[in-house]
């Protein structure tokens, strides 16, 4: 009788696989949304950059080894460390632990793929057409060279001309579209997809980090994302953001960046310390001490990551109490760290921990992280920081907590899910050899580099001094380094190695709790062959039958008999089946429109302004052709889940996927409208040349336009969604509410007329404003237009009423930040 | 008027003229001393998680029972994560501010003002006790004095760094931030700018000339320094 599940499960992956498998050949590479081909990719083009950047720094430590180096002249070795900077960053550790969740996230929350496939796609696309214009650039010599946080006005035209900084600020905006989509992705997918009876007290602990740091992601972006974007149109337009003399000021970049700069320190050390969550006790073989307090860390650290990014800037002469303020949250900012410290070592005690690889790797971690953790209180202080402020102290310090706090928990993640991601155990043992160097190689290159700071050794110089006391330190941090290059060199061939060759290996080789390892290794195309039900925080502990009854179908959407991508969607917290989510098949538009988009972005470069609109249109097609593929043109009713239970598609209830997805979205771009009014408050109170000598008068005919405006798209939309849920006529509702939309783009256009663009910081300011707003307007207009199309063809019904739903969501964000933000704009003329 | 060709020759070969941990001056003085303390703390922490972490791995797995796992947090998380690292940031942080009060630049008997401007890639000095007077690349101080350095920028963000005598502060456009510098003896103390500016950063570097009283009042009066 042994044989009969197999059979049963056989089937059932017989039906599977030709729904989720990708297209074959080559093809199948450009049309995939399949999250385990997508994140296998990534990995590998993750990885990729890290190589690159590692090749960098070999040629800066190559420089500073020895005095006087004549290896790189100034212009060059400018570029080498900035390029570093930036590939590590932005090319390497963000999309690293993106790429490793799009693989993970679905089979550990049992699901059958991410909420937005396509999305991951275009994400993924971007991320990889940006990086291989950073890289081009950086072969060609135009590469970026003012730092990788590129302080104006050092990045402004008058000191760097050339097209290097232009295609900084818009390369990387371009890649944070991976970064943004890949949020969305995962604060819907976790929110929405999981296992029925996953309650969030169930949540795999890894799961509970990405979501942390997925909202972290669309609320500490959108700031950098302003910034790059007023720094292009200063230097575009002459529109004079961060010029003194016009009212600009440069420390608004630098509030701008580090608004994100240091929330993303902890975006990149929150994955790293959710794999060190959900490896260490596997590897303790006991389970995680104190889950709700790790998960309140880890809650606490991304919101008290908001409350310092001042010090970054304790050198700019803020006031006395507000660096004291800045300096305490950043001590404050340790004690959830301490927690989840002392929470691993308590776990440590609480099992019995066994040395296999990964947790070699993370006793690495243990040991540099700390170092870096404390090293980090000691630069929190103001008076040290003065001293330690942009030196090689900083330098050893953040490569202590990156390389240490990320870079050393990512190697131990590879190893540990590589059956999952290969099917294959570890056979060549070149990994602890590995372990070995980079660890000797690491201490030696960066822990003497602490006080070589201390002896004066700035950041950035390039090239070292004879008699300046730092030879020594530097040439064994020279050695050291190439040291630590082999290491990482023999991680990367030992993981290729096992990776390719190695013999095949059995379901869940560590014994551990958690659903990823419930599936066949590698995991299929479809991930569960049935979504589980699960009971508790380590279903497969409790239940080790769990993978067999997945295989036969026993879980939920176990017959597949509707031919198409399919999985279950469950309320929010308490994990009960909701409805059935129909994902979509394979495509090109993902990969046709980040092709346009990154055309879109790089035509300003050269100006190129015609490429440029063109190109804008071109992502609004390609938009709608993306979204007009879902969807139904009848109503199907309830239909079967299994497990005798029946639901809705997705088409046919009242919040869709999209309607989520809209929603956190909207919030990242919230952010940046926010950081676009703090940026308005703050060149009023504190840039030099203030008040402007022209202030825009209000009038009347714009103010009136917009308040009706504003009124005539929320109550239209408002009107077209009722009646459409009664099946009587929307039309009336939809003309009113663009005819607001309109009214509202016609109300911004007035303060295009009543300012000039290069005259005044606030001119700018008010520029930007207005257009946002008309940006805004546009896109709901032309969503609402969709609309239109959508009910003509068919698509619409009282019961299929899901997209008008997520059209007003829009409309009603388009009418809200155009009157805060035109009233924000009037606001001193009325006043005056 | 400026003065031409007096910058110090660079004391080539006199390493540690840029050691922030060999002070010259009150600031940097009090700085190296809460260095040092913090190193010693970090030390001590740092060995107090590896012994934990190697005991770990001596001992052979305790109870994992909930009435376990309840103690194991009271101990782990609420003394060790909780409290344990918030009495080691208060206590330090209380001192840090402290610190950091005693570094502002109060006014006071004796403080003498003087002006820094950077620019790519030089540093101009002017002296309002005695106006007209510039100079290029050299700051004249008197020693035994607070001097509070009223820094700001020609073109883009520059930091103003004498690593003997106190921490930096930044020279940025349309700002003027104020330092307070003050050196024991007199002498030269090399400084730079430790912002990065361009391709001739490495380069950008004056000195700080501390002069006795007498010498000071000489350089008030015209006096070549």
């Amino acid at each position: 009788m042994t044989d009969k599940p197999r059979l049963t499960a056989l089937r059932l992956h017989k039906a599977l696989y030709p729904i989720w498998r990708n297209d074959p050949g080559w093809k199948g590479v450009l049309t995939t949304v399949n999250n385990n081909t997508i994140g296998t990719m990534f990995i590998l083009g993750a990885a990729g950059m890290f190589l690159a950047g590692g090749i960098l720094a070999m040629l800066i430590r190559a420089q500073l080894a020895s005095p006087r180096s004549a290896f790189m002249g100034p212009e060059v070795y400018n570029q080498i460390f900035t390029m570093h900077g930036t590939i590590m960053m932005f090319l390497f550790a963000i999309p690293f632990f993106e790429a490793l969740t799009v693989f993970l996230l679905p089979a550990m929350l049992g699901t059958r793929d991410l909420a937005f496939p396509r999305l991951g796609a275009y994400g993924f696309w971007c991320y990889m057409i940006g990086a291989t214009i950073m890289i081009v650039a950086l072969l060609a010599g135009v590469a970026p060279d003012g730092g990788w946080f590129m302080y104006p006005p050092l990045s402004s035209s008058a000191h760097s001309p050339g097209i290097n900084t232009d295609i900084w600020l818009l390369g990387i905006s371009f890649i944070e579209i991976s970064a943004i989509g890949a949020a969305v992705e995962v604060v819907v997918t976790v929110l929405r997809y999981r296992a029925v009876g996953m309650t969030l007290d169930r949540l795999p602990i890894f799961a509970w980090y990405m979501l942390v740091v997925a909202v972290m992601i669309l609320t500490a972006f959108p700031p950098m994302i302003l910034g790059s974007l007023i720094l292009e149109l200063e230097r575009a337009f002459d529109m004079p953001f961060f010029q003194a003399e016009h009212g600009g000021d440069s420390l608004l970049w630098q509030h701008l960046f580090w608004l994100f700069g240091h929330p993303e320190v902890y975006i990149i050390f929150l994955p790293a310390a959710g794999v060190i969550s959900a490896i260490l006790p596997v590897m303790a073989r006991t389970t995680l001490l104190g889950y709700g307090w790790v998960v309140a860390a880890a809650i606490s650290l991304a919101v008290l990551s908001f409350g310092l990014w001042v010090h970054h800037m304790f050198t700019t002469g803020i006031p006395h109490m507000g660096l004291a303020f800045f300096s305490a949250v950043s001590t404050l900012v340790a004690v959830p760290t301490g927690v989840q410290i002392f929470a691993w070592i308590g776990t440590l005690w609480k099992g019995r921990p066994r040395m296999h690889l990964p947790m070699l790797w993370i006793m690495g971690f243990f040991v540099t992280f700390v170092m870096g953790g404390l090293t980090g209180v000691m630069v929190a202080m103001v008076p040290f920081d003065w001293q330690a402020h942009d030196t090689y102290f900083v330098v050893a310090h953040l490569h202590y907590v990156l390389i240490g706090g990320y870079v050393f928990p990512m190697i131990a993640g590879i190893y540990y899910w590589l059956p999952v991601l290969t099917g294959r155990k570890r056979f060549f043992r070149m990994g602890e050899v590995a372990f070995w160097l980079v660890m000797a190689g690491f201490h030696g290159t960066f822990l003497l580099l602490h006080w070589a700071g201390l002896l004066g050794m700035r950041r950035r110089v390039d090239s070292i001094e004879a008699g300046s006391g730092w030879e020594g330190i530097n040439l064994l941090a020279s050695v050291s380094g190439f040291v630590l290059a082999i290491g990482f060199g023999l991680v990367v061939l030992d993981v290729a190695a096992n990776a390719l060759v190695a013999v095949r290996g059995r379901r869940n080789p560590w014994n551990a709790g958690t659903l990823e390892w419930a599936t066949p290794i590698p995991s299929p195309a479809y991930n569960v062959a049935s979504i589980p039900v699960v009971d508790s925080r380590y279903p497969l502990h409790d239940n080790p039958g769990l993978p067999v009854q997945i295989a036969r179908g026993e879980g939920f959407l176990g017959h597949p008999t509707r031919n198409r991508r399919e999985t279950l969607a469950v309320s929010v917290s308490g994990a009960r089946p909701d409805f059935i989510a129909v994902m979509p098949r394979n495509s090109i538009v993902p990969f046709a429109m980040a092709v346009v988009t990154s055309v879109m972005f790089m035509a300003p470069v050269w100006k190129g302004w015609w490429l440029m609109f063109a190109s804008a249109g071109g992502v609004a097609m390609l938009a709608m052709v993306w979204a007009w593929a879902g969807g139904s043109r009848h109503d199907e009713g309830l239909l079967d889940a299994g497990r005798g239970v029946t639901l809705p598609p997705h088409t046919e209830i009242s919040h869709p996927p999209g309607w989520w997805g809209s929603l956190f979205l909207l919030l990242a771009d919230a952010v940046l409208f926010g950081s676009l009014l703090f940026g308005y408050a703050f060149l009023w109170t504190v840039a030099p040349n203030w008040p402007p000598p022209a202030i825009l008068e209000p009038g009347t005919g714009g103010p009136a336009l917009a308040a009706g405006g504003a009124v005539l798209a929320c109550g239209g939309i408002r009107g077209a969604d009722q009646a459409i849920r009664r099946g009587r006529a929307p039309w009336p509702g939809l003309v009113a509410s663009l005819a607001g939309l309109a009214a509202l783009g016609g109300a911004a256009w007035t303060v295009f007329g009543g300012t000039t663009h290069d005259a005044h910081a606030y001119d700018a300011t008010l520029w930007v404003i207005a257009g946002y707003a008309v940006f805004h307007a546009g896109v709901a207009g032309l969503m609402a237009l969709f609309l239109m199309a959508r009910i003509r063809a068919g698509f619409i019904s009282a019961r299929r009423c899901g997209d008008a739903r997520v059209v007003r969501l829009w409309i009603d964000y388009a009418a809200l930040t155009a009157a805060l933000g035109l009233g924000a704009a009037w606001l001193p003329g009325w006043l005056a | 008027m400026v003065i031409g060709g007096t910058t110090p020759p660079m004391l080539a070969g006199c390493e540690n003229r840029l050691s922030a941990v060999q002070p010259a001056g009150p600031a940097a003085d009090i700085i190296a001393t809460l260095w040092w303390v913090m190193l010693g703390g970090a030390a001590a922490i740092l060995l107090l998680v590896l012994v934990l972490l190697a005991l770990a791995f001596r001992r052979g797995g305790g109870p994992s029972d909930a009435a376990a796992d309840s103690r194991g947090e009271a101990v782990w998380i609420k003394g060790l994560g909780l409290g344990f690292t918030m009495a080691v940031l208060a206590a330090l942080s209380a001192w840090g501010l402290w610190i950091g009060e005693r570094l502002l630049p109060r006014p006071g008997p004796g403080v003498v003002a003087v002006e820094a401007q950077g620019r790519q890639w030089a540093w101009r000095f002017s002296y309002p006790d005695a106006p007209g007077r510039v100079t290029e690349g050299a700051l004249h101080i008197p020693a035994g004095r607070p001097v509070d350095v009223r820094i700001t920028s020609a073109d883009v963000i520059h930091s103003f760094w004498v690593p003997r005598l106190a921490g930096k502060l930044d020279a940025i456009p349309g700002h003027v931030n104020t330092l307070r510098i003050e050196a024991w003896r007199p002498g030269e103390y090399a400084g730079v700018s430790a912002e990065f500016s361009g391709p001739g950063y490495r380069r950008h570097h004056f000195t700080v000339v501390a002069h006795d009283a007498a010498a000071w009042n000489a350089f008030l009066a015209g006096g070549t320094p």
